[in-house]
């Protein structure tokens, strides 16, 4: 295996039971995502791109094949490790932000950080600069409640790139934003790519989203459709 | 864990409302518990104290015939002091009081009374009993305050009493009430009337007889004498704590089930709470945390509103409790009522142990409560959780 895929995912399979039957949200899916990459899942509802996020994630675990993420095989982590691999090395963006709502946003970015062993002063710089890279260190003490959507989404940003994790995985990050957040967010994304040269992987169907994508991976019934490069 | 106190502190406070009724009503629990508990034990040292200064001392020596609780008993229920008791006697660590059984007449009216006779020069026991001394035309007596309300005597009046000396003859002379005392213990004070022990021996013709006798050393090694069964503190104690015990379970019940609501309203929250922040354990999880560590999250969380209510009752508790330890609380004239020794007004006692013991129970409690729901956490799919789809 190469040693730039930061990503391999080899006849990659999931099944969910549904009813007495079962139903297949990936068949099988072959993929391979090198470091630096700015690359989407793009589909329809159902085409099964959250189910592969979400393996890759390490918050799921496939049925059969195997998702090799950074060198670790998802199916046989423990719970500790995936925990571990997550904590240590991802950054997850979710569509409808998942922000801690009683913590201020300066909690929030914070939070991963807490879970790794760094002191007071490393967290304090670590989250200034992540929420300097998405224009809201005038916001640190404001909580999410009281924050626009988009602002929400440029937190949840920061706390994902607060810890500069190899890997950051995106769920429709501009669902529920109007378009020139979304275009704001993806710009903030885009930049943090190119600086700090982390691997974004989207889940998505819109389509400003993928007007930003270096490289587009088409889904269709669980299976690689098609895919394209910018 | 460090970590866990820290998210569990900031979400228990960002719940705001939901959080604090739970606390307040937990730290109700802890105050009541603490209070009622405080009561029992400054009842049990009180009536303890109260028993061994007026009536006990350090234990008795009963005549063998004699039973308390059967008054008929007493006209066999004396013997003579034995000669060995005399020295101690002589030293004032032993106090013989003969008993009988006898008739007052106040106003006209007749009622049953113990009749004692106590050496006035006794110093065991806290009844004023030097009072005795008085030198007037009637056989000087005390009575309490409770036998004076009852029967509408006052200090100098003159009443008449009977009894039946050992041949069986009734005889009957006037008294003077020569003292009138105030005390917790019923036993010494309802339907008695002391008198000198020299006058009651001779009323009855028993000279140099007794009923009880009251020492003060209650660790000195005894043993029986002939005709004369020793009963120890501990025995004449057990009733008073048998009664203790008893008022204990019933108010066990009391706040066993005030602590069951305010648990329950930490369940509800619990399972709620579980339900409603589906997204936020998903999220805890895709940033890290194992479930395991969820569960300990959310155990945490709930088990601190033990701490809070810690906290919260303390502010308003400490000084709830130590003004009623200092003014007590009071039982009213029906305090006589009881028929041990009850203070009018009782002083509770809060030791450290009752503390630190009633914070831990409902500490334990409280975690094994939230621990419950929280098991659900560790079941979650955390795709499904972080959508917050789990029904």
């Amino acid at each position: 295996m190469n040693d730039n895929f930061i990503i391999i995912t080899e006849k990659l399979t999931k099944r969910f039971p549904m009813g007495k039957g079962e139903f297949t949200a990936l068949k099988g899916i072959d993929l391979t995502l090198d470091v630096g990459e700015f690359t989407g899942l793009i589909g329809p509802s159902g085409s099964g791109k959250t189910t592969l996020l979400n393996i890759i994630g390490s918050l799921d675990t496939p049925s059969d094949g195997e998702a090799i993420v950074m060198g670790k095989s998802i199916g046989k982590l423990s719970a500790r490790e995936a925990a571990k691999l997550r904590k240590e090395k991802l950054g997850f963006i979710f569509q409808s932000y998942n922000l801690l709502q009683v913590h201020t946003v300066f909690e929030n970015v914070e939070f991963p950080l807490l879970l790794l062993d760094f002191t007071g002063n490393e967290r304090r710089k670590m989250v200034m600069d992540a929420l300097e890279w998405v224009g809201l260190t005038d916001k640190i003490k404001q909580k999410p409640p009281q924050l626009s959507g988009g602002e929400c989404q440029r937190v949840a940003i920061a706390r994902a790139m607060v810890k500069k994790p190899s890997l950051v995985l995106a769920d429709e990050p501009t669902a529920n934003l109007d378009a020139a957040n979304s275009h704001n967010i993806l710009q903030t994304m885009a930049k943090l790519n190119e600086d700090l040269r982390t691997t974004f992987l989207f889940a998505t169907h819109d389509e400003k989203v993928i007007g930003y994508l270096k490289r587009k991976i088409y889904l269709k019934d669980g299976l690689v459709d098609k895919i394209e490069t910018a | 864990m460090k970590l866990a106190i820290k998210l569990a502190y900031k979400n228990l406070i960002g719940a705001g409302l939901r959080t604090w009724l739970n606390v307040i009503v937990l730290s109700f629990s802890f105050v009541m518990i603490i209070a009622a508990k405080g009561i029992l034990v400054g009842w049990d040292r009180q009536a303890k104290k109260d028993m061994n200064e007026w009536e006990i001392g350090g234990g008795q020596y009963w005549n063998v015939n004699y039973d308390p609780y059967d008054a008929f008993t007493l006209n066999d229920a004396h013997s003579a002091i034995p000669s060995q008791f005399s020295n101690e006697i002589e030293r004032g660590d032993m106090v013989p009081v003969l008993i009988t059984q006898g008739t007052i007449y106040p106003e006209g009216r007749m009622q049953s009374i113990l009749i004692k006779g106590i050496d006035p020069e006794q110093i065991l026991l806290k009844l004023p009993t030097s009072k005795l001394d008085t030198a007037v035309g009637a056989i000087p007596v005390i009575i309490g305050s409770n036998m004076a309300r009852v029967n509408k005597l006052n200090k100098g009046d003159y009443v008449t009493i009977r009894w039946r000396d050992t041949n069986g003859t009734f005889d009957a002379t006037e008294v003077f009430i020569a003292d009138i005392f105030t005390t917790n213990v019923p036993t010494v004070d309802l339907a008695q009337v002391w008198v000198p022990l020299d006058s009651l021996q001779s009323m009855l013709m028993m000279p140099g007889e007794a009923t009880i006798l009251t020492f003060r050393d209650a660790g000195s090694q005894r043993s029986e004498e002939k005709n004369w069964k020793l009963m120890t503190y501990k025995t004449l104690v057990s009733d008073i704590e048998g009664m203790i015990k008893t008022k204990s379970v019933a108010q066990s019940i009391f706040y066993t089930i005030l602590l069951i609501l305010a648990l329950l309203a930490i369940f509800d929250t619990q399972v709620l709470s579980i339900f409603r922040r589906q997204k936020e354990i998903g999220t805890y999880i895709a940033l890290g945390y194992t479930r395991k560590e969820v569960v300990m999250l959310f155990t945490v969380e709930s088990a601190m509103h033990a701490v809070l209510a810690a906290v919260v009752g303390a502010i308003y508790g400490i000084p709830l409790l130590m003004w009623l330890a200092r003014k007590g609380i009071s039982l009213g004239q029906s305090s006589s009522d009881y028929g041990f020794a009850i203070a009018n007004i009782m002083y509770p006692v809060y030791s450290g142990t009752l503390i630190i013991g009633t914070t831990l129970v409902v500490l334990l409690a409280t975690t094994i409560v939230s621990y419950w729901p929280s098991r659900r956490i560790a079941k979650m799919n955390p795709t499904e959780a972080l959508r917050g789809k789990l029904q």
